[in-house]
């Protein structure tokens, strides 16, 4: 091989870009990871959990050295309206020993490590290059261009984030629109360890993750989140960025409004907030797919739009970086028989497909559908909501049993039965 | 429990950012502004960077969280706002994220 030219450019340092480094610098091949911040991480950002199973498949037992949080030992999903607010929770203390099952991490100290994984592998890094455009001959990708720079590769992987202005650029990703991706916007919140596991009932160093639907979005698609980190608390909410565009309510009284919930404002009280960021979040699945391979190039990460939202589970890294994963894969199946086409590096799909990403996007492909009904952000948050707290009360008037209070609460509440039935069995369906 | 609200310019104020003065990476026609009633990018953007100032959007990139949310609520953002990153470097700096 030349000097000037590398198996691979991978454009991006997060989860999907340092994956695939990490994996093919392993191999031997020439590789450069190319980020546009000063460090990788430093324009990334994520509600806050990872699943653990996809990272220790590659890096067994990674939370031995990778800076994680708190591994979680507690979901708590939250319904809330008009001052009322009805909580599930689920504690498994099996999630806190090895293999954990998620962690809550913080993304400019996470993605550093992986990056630097991929570093001390042999990749190249290069931070504060921002890639204008890929470069072209005879209609194959052959590299990129950043300023006046020219780089050249085997192939690109365009792993630069949900924007993924490379892919579109290359033509394999149309623009989304605003129904496709939701708004994410999160505070950190500084608090004392000690305090964090006090508040929210944790032994040593188990976490916390909370997900809210309800009024605190004031009925635009979305919710907020909750995610106990070591020394502090990620707070935010998720807004369909197409909803919250009809909203007439700024991001910023939304969340300022949710921290001042009773719900919440007990939780972070005497906190200080060290950071506000926000970041766009593809949200419709296989319905925003991009073309995922051309002749020399490879689309991984939020880039392809690898994230799924259940409403209860959200997950986008564990997706990421086996997707890097797959990618790695492709290449060096590409490199093995000197073919970077389209035809050669096909075989991303397959590999795709065989790991979970593209078999549980498929498997929840109606999941969009169902998290896009407007029901589940105001009239079911009200209904639950204050059914339970007229469950709960007693105010000395005429007794009435569960299925009286329930069937009376039902047909003042003006939801349909078939409303009901058919979101329900779409919810158990689907989900 | 009162929990004294933020402004956005005090949620900024934490923010770390290494602005570029020479090239501003989102650029808005304020012109094509004008015609549009709804202005959903006064609402949706998470740094509440387009506000209406003497009846026109005024647009301020320095606190820019580069999310892309004006890129994609804006109805005519094809022709209105100009949008990439900020150059290699610039721009915020996550220390959390």
């Amino acid at each position: 091989m030349s000097d000037d030219r590398f198996t691979a450019i991978i454009v991006g340092a997060g989860p999907a870009g340092s994956t695939a480094a990490y994996l093919l610098a392993k191999e031997g091949y020439e590789v450069l990871l190319i980020e546009k911040g000063s460090a990788p991480g430093a324009k990334n950002m994520f509600g806050g959990r990872m699943y653990a199973h996809a990272l220790n498949r590659i890096i067994p037992g990674f939370w031995e050295e990778a800076p994680v949080e708190r591994p979680v030992v507690r979901e708590i999903i939250t319904f809330m309206d008009g001052g009322r607010s009805t909580s599930v929770t689920c504690r498994d203390q099996g999630w806190a020993e090895p293999p954990y099952h998620s962690f809550t991490l913080l993304r400019a100290e996470f993605d550093a490590w992986l990056a630097a994984k991929a570093e001390d592998a042999g990749a190249m890094l290069a931070c504060n290059i921002c890639v204008d455009d890929p470069l072209y001959e005879n209609g194959k990708v052959v590299g990129i261009r950043a300023g006046e720079d020219e780089m050249f590769a085997d192939v690109v992987i365009a792993a630069d984030g949900v924007n993924s202005i490379l892919a579109q650029k290359a033509g394999l990703a149309a623009m989304f629109s605003a129904g496709q991706v939701a708004t994410g916007a999160k505070q950190i919140i500084e608090l004392p360890a000690e305090e964090i596991g006090h508040r929210f009932g944790l032994e040593g160093e188990g976490g916390a993750a909370q997900l809210f639907v309800g009024d605190c979005t004031r009925r635009i698609h979305g919710g907020g989140f909750l995610y106990t980190n070591k020394r502090s608390i990620s707070l935010g909410l998720v807004l369909n960025t197409a909803s919250l565009g009809k909203g007439q309510i700024r991001v910023v009284d939304l969340i300022e409004d949710f921290k001042a919930n009773p719900e919440i404002a007990p939780l972070i009280d005497g906190g200080t907030v060290a950071e506000y960021s926000a970041h766009l979040i593809p949200e419709a699945g296989l319905g925003m797919t991009p073309q995922l391979f051309s002749d020399g190039m490879l689309v991984a990460g939020d880039a392809a739009g690898f994230v799924l939202n259940l409403g209860y589970i959200v997950r986008g890294m564990d997706f990421a970086i086996a997707s890097g994963e797959a990618a790695a894969g492709a290449v060096k199946a590409a490199r093995q028989s000197g073919d970077f086409s389209k035809a050669g590096l096909a075989v991303y799909r397959k590999l795709l497909s065989e790991s979970f990403v593209l078999r549980d996007l498929e498997a929840y492909r109606r999941a969009p559908e169902f998290t896009a009904n407007p029901r589940l952000y105001g009239a079911y948050p009200e209904f639950v909501t204050s059914l339970a707290s007229r469950l709960f009360t007693v105010d000395g008037s005429q007794p009435v049993h569960v299925l009286g209070k329930v069937w009376d609460h039902f047909r003042k509440s003006g939801l349909g039965l078939t409303d009901i039935a058919g979101d329900g069995w779409k919810g158990v369906k689907w989900l | 429990m009162a929990v004294a609200k933020m402004s956005v310019e005090q949620l900024l104020g934490v923010d770390k950012f290494l602005v570029d003065d020479d090239v501003a990476h989102i650029k808005v026609d304020k012109e094509l502004c004008r015609a549009c009633s709804p202005k959903p990018c006064t609402y949706a953007c998470p740094a509440g960077l387009y506000t209406i100032k003497d009846g026109e959007i005024s647009f301020d990139y320095a606190g820019c969280l580069e999310c892309g949310t004006c890129r994609v609520v804006c109805p005519n953002a094809d022709k209105v706002i100009t949008w990439a990153y900020p150059r290699g470097g610039f721009g915020v700096q996550f220390r959390y994220g």
